[in-house]
């Protein structure tokens, strides 16, 4: 039952911040300077033209209306349509979200499969020149643009060492190595960045593990330095570590419009750019909609991990 | 009961280590040959455009980017303009204007036949000239551009009669562009995604936010195109463009965003540079709606203060052409009109004074596009050696289509002119330039109805009334900068319209 009501109360809250967030992005929206219709019409168009087809596009009615027609339609699945095109949003949308689904998913995993080595070895060393040097790199990993990165490696292995293609895309099903190569660049220039801000997290969880008791006894019954820290030290950082990775997502997530941009890859943040600067408002409120959704929903899911993670917060809500 | 667990445990960990290492050593196979599987044997080509069509309906949208990848390749016009601004026969084989030069008969090609396979009939043209006129959502310009039209009518299955108004030159090269497109009747309530036109090319497949793809027809009705298939990928970011003609992955840059790029490219075993003019006037708008500037002397003034030379080797690395008025080199009646009203700052000191204009402060509002920027600051600098303030500001497209293109709330702008033989500006007060001068107008009108063999010499007295009256400040035409594989060959120096034109291209 108490599981149950957590369950509920967590869901009311994901549920509510949906309902403010579409709020804030239709508001955001609709106070954007610059119409539709002037843009599709272009230069030289009349006033009484403009206002015609922004009668014909709807852009007329209140915003009351408007905001409701777009919240009701949601959710039938109904994202509206493009001004430009008259296309279905979600249709236009779903082969973007692909694109930045492989490109933030495999940054995060690759960032958490370099940073947590890393990071261990630098907590375990930190007293000697190893410790000092992977600290100083995650630094310096810090400190540098991710397009910055992504342009330095582009000139190495694209221009100069022609192994990899220097941006674009291509989807799986239509080549599946051509996919790989194509991700590999964008992925790295994400994942180095994120990796480096993990490092200093992941060093001090792991530090702290040091000095516990567990780790002390599991030491003296004979268990060696590193296979220790991997099978009681893990677990208890992963509980911090869980928690940085749910915030760094939606930085993430913005890293990857900037990523987009430089490898010309069409995924949702080259969409939200383009449909911004087109002021096609449809897709400009759907994509920032989804992204803010997509956030809303992994930091549920990481305060449902918690509970999974560590046994002691289950007991916690049973007090 | 520790010591049981993990030798159970550690084995399997280290199992699962080992297989994340084969399917990284896996990928990076796959990674290492990828870039030699794109070649096939089809007659390919990629080319690399800034903007990416925002639908594929040209009479939707004004985009540049629309016409440049449809016009000529996909669609076709009664009349085409060549590389060198002349007009030659495409889906009419002859016309024919009458004596008072308000009626043109054009005789279509009867070979002429739309993709799908229907015919380019009478009907068709009549139909695509009468929806301009009729609906709704058909974009401003070409508005404007057939509004001189009365009727079209079908003579016969082949023959086509339009009316105009008032005789007008310009109104059968705007028919060249956009504005003239042949659409086929069937296709028409798809256009936004499907293009329906008779060229020679067919839109294979549209990669939202990445490229769009055009196929040869294969049952083209003229001399079949060279090509196989043409892939125009889109870069929001230029650096992003130019990396991908260094990595070999493009085989022509459209047009290079960043004139200072162009050193990268100067390996002539690899690239060819070709360097040629656009239709893009760089013009600084002059809001003749404000009381300091309805004054020549001011409009004047401001002109003489900035150094166009000086202004074109730090905003554009050079590249580009010094035109004076509002015509290209590509234009017949194009002369360099740079003299008048040239840089003279004592002398624009004393205009100002004379129409005791000190203590100016102007508001100079530009769309964020890097010529305009780039000017704006350079601007800025020479007219307060003048003693002119001014504030830069720079907005984002939309919001200066709103307010400043549409709303006529600025002091001075700062945009490229895209359209080809567009002076006709110039002639609506209402237009944001909001320049009304009726010995202009007068001069224009004579111009646009003359007839053919006097257009040239009058439209330059236009021109040069323009230009004297400092109507606008012309900074620049924007260079055509085209970058090419060394294989590739055909494409021509001057972009005189706003197609990037596949039929003559090749490659080796």
């Amino acid at each position: 039952m108490r599981i149950l009501a957590f369950l509920g109360r967590r869901l009311g809250i994901f549920a509510l911040s949906l309902l403010g967030a579409s709020l804030l992005v239709f508001a955001v929206c609709a106070a954007l300077p610059g119409e539709v219709a002037a843009i599709i019409l272009g230069e030289g168009a009349t006033p009484e033209q403009i206002t015609k087809l922004t009668a014909q596009l709807g852009l007329d009615r209140p915003w009351l209306v408007r905001y409701a027609d777009w919240v009701g339609g949601m959710l039938h699945g109904d994202f509206g349509t493009s001004y430009f095109t008259g296309q279905n949003v979600l249709q236009l949308m779903s082969p973007r979200i692909a694109v930045t689904l492989w490109l933030v998913l495999f940054s995060l995993v690759l960032s958490v499969v370099i940073a947590v080595p890393v990071g261990m070895l630098a907590a375990m060393k930190r007293r000697s020149w190893i410790g000092f040097v992977t600290s100083g790199a995650a630094q310096l990993g810090m400190a540098i643009p991710a397009f910055w990165a992504a342009i330095g490696l582009v000139l190495l292995f694209a221009v100069h060492l022609r192994w990899l293609p220097a941006n674009g895309y291509v989807p799986l099903t239509t080549n599946p190595a051509g996919w790989a190569a194509h991700l590999v660049l964008p992925v790295v220039s994400l994942a180095i960045v994120q990796a480096s801000v993990l490092v200093r997290y992941v060093r001090s969880a792991f530090i702290d593990v040091l000095s516990e008791d567990y780790y002390r006894t599991a030491r003296a019954v004979g268990w060696r330095p590193f296979p220790a820290l991997l099978r009681h030290g893990l677990r208890n950082a992963a509980l911090s570590l869980v928690t940085i990775v749910g915030l760094q997502l939606a930085s993430v997530l913005v890293g990857a419009i900037v990523i987009e941009s430089v490898f010309a890859l069409p995924g949702l943040g080259s969409q939200l750019l383009d449909a911004v600067s087109q002021r096609d408002l449809s897709i400009v409120q759907g994509v920032v909609m989804f992204l803010a959704a997509a956030v809303l929903l992994i930091n549920f899911l990481v305060d449902l991990s918690y509970a999974w993670i560590d046994p002691r917060l289950r007991a916690g809500e049973q007090r | 009961m520790v010591f049981s667990t993990s030798a159970t445990a550690a084995p399997q960990r280290r199992w699962r280590w080992a297989s994340l290492i084969v399917v990284v050593a896996l990928l990076a196979g796959c990674v290492g040959q990828s870039p030699q599987a794109s070649t096939d044997q089809a007659r390919t080509l990629t080319v690399g455009a800034t903007l990416e069509p925002p639908t594929m309906n040209p009479s939707a949208s004004p985009a540049a980017s629309i016409p440049q990848a449809l016009l000529y390749n996909v669609y076709e016009t009664l009349v085409k303009m060549d590389a060198e601004g002349n007009l030659k026969p495409l889906l009419a084989q002859t016309w024919n204007v009458s004596p008072d030069r308000t009626e043109y008969t054009f005789r279509l090609n009867q070979a002429a036949k739309f993709a799908s396979g229907t015919p380019v009939t009478a009907q068709a043209v009549v139909t695509s000239f009468n929806r301009i006129k009729t609906e709704t959502a058909i974009q401003a310009p070409l508005v404007e551009q057939m509004a001189v039209v009365k009727s079209t009518e079908a003579v016969d299955e082949h023959t086509v009669k339009v009316t105009l108004n008032h005789p007008s030159n310009l109104w059968l090269y705007d028919i060249s562009s956009t504005a003239g497109i042949i659409y086929d009747p069937n296709g028409l309530a798809t256009l936004d995604t499907t293009p329906a036109g008779s060229g020679p090319f067919v839109l294979k497949q549209w990669n939202k936010g990445q490229s769009v793809v055009l196929a040869s027809s294969g049952s083209y009705w003229g001399t079949a195109p060279r090509l196989d298939t043409v892939t125009f990928r889109y870069f929001a970011d230029p650096n992003a463009m130019n990396a991908a003609m260094l990595a070999g992955d493009l085989d022509v840059i459209s047009n290079l965003q960043a004139p200072d790029a162009i050193e990268q490219f100067s390996d002539p075993s690899r690239f060819t540079v070709i360097q040629g003019t656009t239709t893009g006037e760089v013009v600084m708008a002059l809001n003749n709606a404000r009381p300091a500037l309805k004054n020549d002397k001011v409009r004047r003034a401001i002109s003489m203060a900035i150094d166009k030379k000086a202004l074109l080797d730090t905003v554009w690395n050079g590249k580009g052409t010094l035109i004076g008025s509002m015509a290209v080199p590509t234009d017949p009646w194009y002369e360099d009109l740079t003299s008048i009203n040239a840089y003279d700052p004592a002398e624009a000191k004393k205009l100002l004074a004379e129409a005791k204009a000190t203590n100016l402060s102007l508001k100079l509002r530009v769309p964020t596009i890097a010529y305009a920027t780039k000017s704006a600051q350079f601007v800025e600098s020479a007219l307060r050696e003048v003693g002119i303030k001014v504030t830069v500001e720079e907005l984002d497209f939309a919001t200066w289509l709103k307010d400043v293109h549409n709303g006529g709330n600025y002091d001075m702008s700062i945009v490229a002119h895209v359209e080809a033989r567009d002076l006709r500006r110039f002639t609506d007060p209402l237009y944001y330039f909001h320049y009304d001068n009726a010995e202009y107008n007068k001069q224009f009108a004579a111009a646009d109805e003359a007839p053919s063999d006097e257009l040239v010499p009058l439209m330059r007295k236009a021109l040069r009334t323009l230009a004297e009256d400092a109507a606008a400040v012309w900074l620049f035409a924007l260079p055509n900068l085209v970058i090419t594989k060394s294989t590739v060959t055909g494409v021509p120096q001057n972009a005189a319209t706003l197609s990037f034109d596949l039929t003559t291209i090749a490659t080796r």
